[in-house]
C-alpha cells in the first residue's frame, strides 16, 4: 500500500505531461471550428463531430471532401483510411495496458488520438501505465479539442489566418518533439528513413491520405528486415 | 444551432469508423503470439507512425518548414517539449516572413 500511488495524483501527473500539446490542439481546434463554419456546418454540428471522431486528421479531410448535403460513405471512407494508423497504435500501447480491467481497455482506446497516445506511450516506456494516469493525459486534451472547436465555429471568420503566425506548424512541431523521443539507436533511424521516404513519395504521387499508412508500414518494414538480418548474422 | 440529417449521418459514419481503427488493434494482439518479430513489429509502430505523418511536412512543403523541422529537433534535445514547439512555431514564422 505505501507504494501505490493515490490516483488523484496520478490524474494530475498525467495532465501536467499532456499540458503542451493541449496549448497546442487550441489553436487547431479554433481552425477547425471556423473552417468548418465556412464549409456549410453549423457550430453545433462542428462540435459534435469533434466530440464523436475526436481525430483531428479525418476532421480536416472531411471538411477537405465535404459536399452539400453530406455523402456519409464520402467521409466515412475517408475517415477509415486516414484514421488506419490507429490499429497499429492501439495495438502498440495494448500490449502496456496491464494495469487496464477488460472493459477500461477499451474505453480509453475511445480516446486514442495521436497526442494522448504519444504521451501514454513514453510514460508506459519509463513505469506501469496506470487507467487514472490515462484519464490524466486523455481528459483535458479531450475537452480542449471539442471547447475550442466551438469557440472556433462560434467565432468563425473573425479568426483570421494561422499560418501567418506559424500556428499551423505547432501541430508538426509536436510531432516531431515526440519522434525524436523515440529514439533508441540505428534501428530507430532505419524506421525513421524508411517511413520518411515511403511517405513522402506516396504523399507526391498518390492524392490522399495514404501516405501516412504506406509510411506506417514502410517503418515497420524496415524494423523487420533490421531483425531478420541481425538473425542471420548471428 | 441547426442539425442536419445528412450531416448528422456523415459524422456518424465518421465516428463508426474511427473507433473501429481504435478498437481492431487491441483485437488484433489477442490473436497474435508474441513472438520476437512481433515484438520488434511493435516496438517500430510508433516512430514510424510519427515520421510518416509528418514527413510530407517535414521534408515536401517548402524550405521553410524543413528548416523548421530541423530547429524543433536540435531544440527537443535540450528543451522541453512546450518550449521546443514555441522555437518551432516561431523559426518558421520568421522564416516564412523572409520569404525563404
Amino acid at each position: 500500500m505505501l507504494t501505490q500511488r493515490r490516483p488523484i495524483g496520478d490524474f494530475l501527473d498525467g495532465a501536467k505531461a499532456i499540458l503542451p500539446l493541449v496549448v497546442a490542439v487550441v489553436p487547431i481546434g479554433l481552425v477547425f471550428g471556423a473552417v468548418s463554419v465556412t464549409k456549410g456546418l453549423s457550430a453545433l454540428e462542428a462540435t459534435l463531430m469533434s466530440a464523436l471522431v475526436f481525430a483531428g486528421g479525418s476532421q480536416f479531410v472531411a471538411m477537405d471532401i465535404w459536399t452539400y448535403p453530406a455523402s456519409w460513405a464520402g467521409v466515412g471512407f475517408a475517415a477509415l483510411l486516414v484514421n488506419i494508423r490507429h490499429v497499429l497504435m492501439s495495438a502498440s500501447l495494448g500490449t502496456k495496458m496491464q494495469a487496464f480491467s477488460g472493459w477500461r481497455r477499451y474505453a480509453a482506446m475511445l480516446f486514442l488520438a495521436d497526442e494522448i497516445w504519444a504521451i501514454a506511450e513514453f510514460r508506459a516506456g519509463v513505469a506501469r501505465l496506470t487507467p487514472s494516469r490515462f484519464a490524466g493525459i486523455a481528459m483535458p486534451f479531450y475537452l480542449a479539442w471539442v471547447a475550442s472547436t466551438l469557440i472556433g465555429a462560434s467565432l468563425g471568420a473573425f479568426l483570421g489566418d494561422p499560418a501567418a503566425i506559424g500556428l499551423d506548424f505547432a501541430f508538426p512541431a509536436v510531432f516531431v518533439v515526440l519522434a525524436m523521443g523515440f529514439w533508441k539507436g540505428r534501428e530507430t533511424g532505419s524506421v525513421l528513413a524508411a517511413s520518411a521516404l515511403a511517405a513522402v513519395l506516396v504523399h507526391q504521387f498518390v492524392p490522399g491520405v495514404w501516405y501516412i499508412a504506406a509510411g506506417a508500414l514502410a517503418g515497420l518494414a524496415a524494423a523487420l528486415w533490421t531483425v531478420k538480418t541481425k538473425a542471420v548474422a548471428a | 444551432m441547426t442539425l442536419e440529417i445528412n450531416t448528422l449521418l456523415a459524422i456518424l459514419a465518421m465516428a463508426v469508423a474511427t473507433v473501429l481503427t481504435r478498437m481492431s488493434g487491441l483485437l488484433l494482439i489477442r490473436h497474435v503470439a508474441m513472438t520476437e518479430q512481433t515484438r520488434t513489429a511493435i516496438e517500430a509502430i510508433p516512430p514510424a507512425v510519427l515520421m510518416a505523418v509528418i514527413a510530407p511536412t517535414a521534408f515536401a512543403t517548402g524550405w521553410a518548414e524543413t528548416a523548421a523541422c530541423l530547429v524543433t529537433a536540435l531544440a527537443a534535445r535540450r528543451l522541453p517539449m512546450l518550449a521546443s514547439v514555441a522555437v518551432g512555431v516561431a523559426s518558421v514564422a520568421i522564416l516564412r516572413a523572409v520569404g525563404l
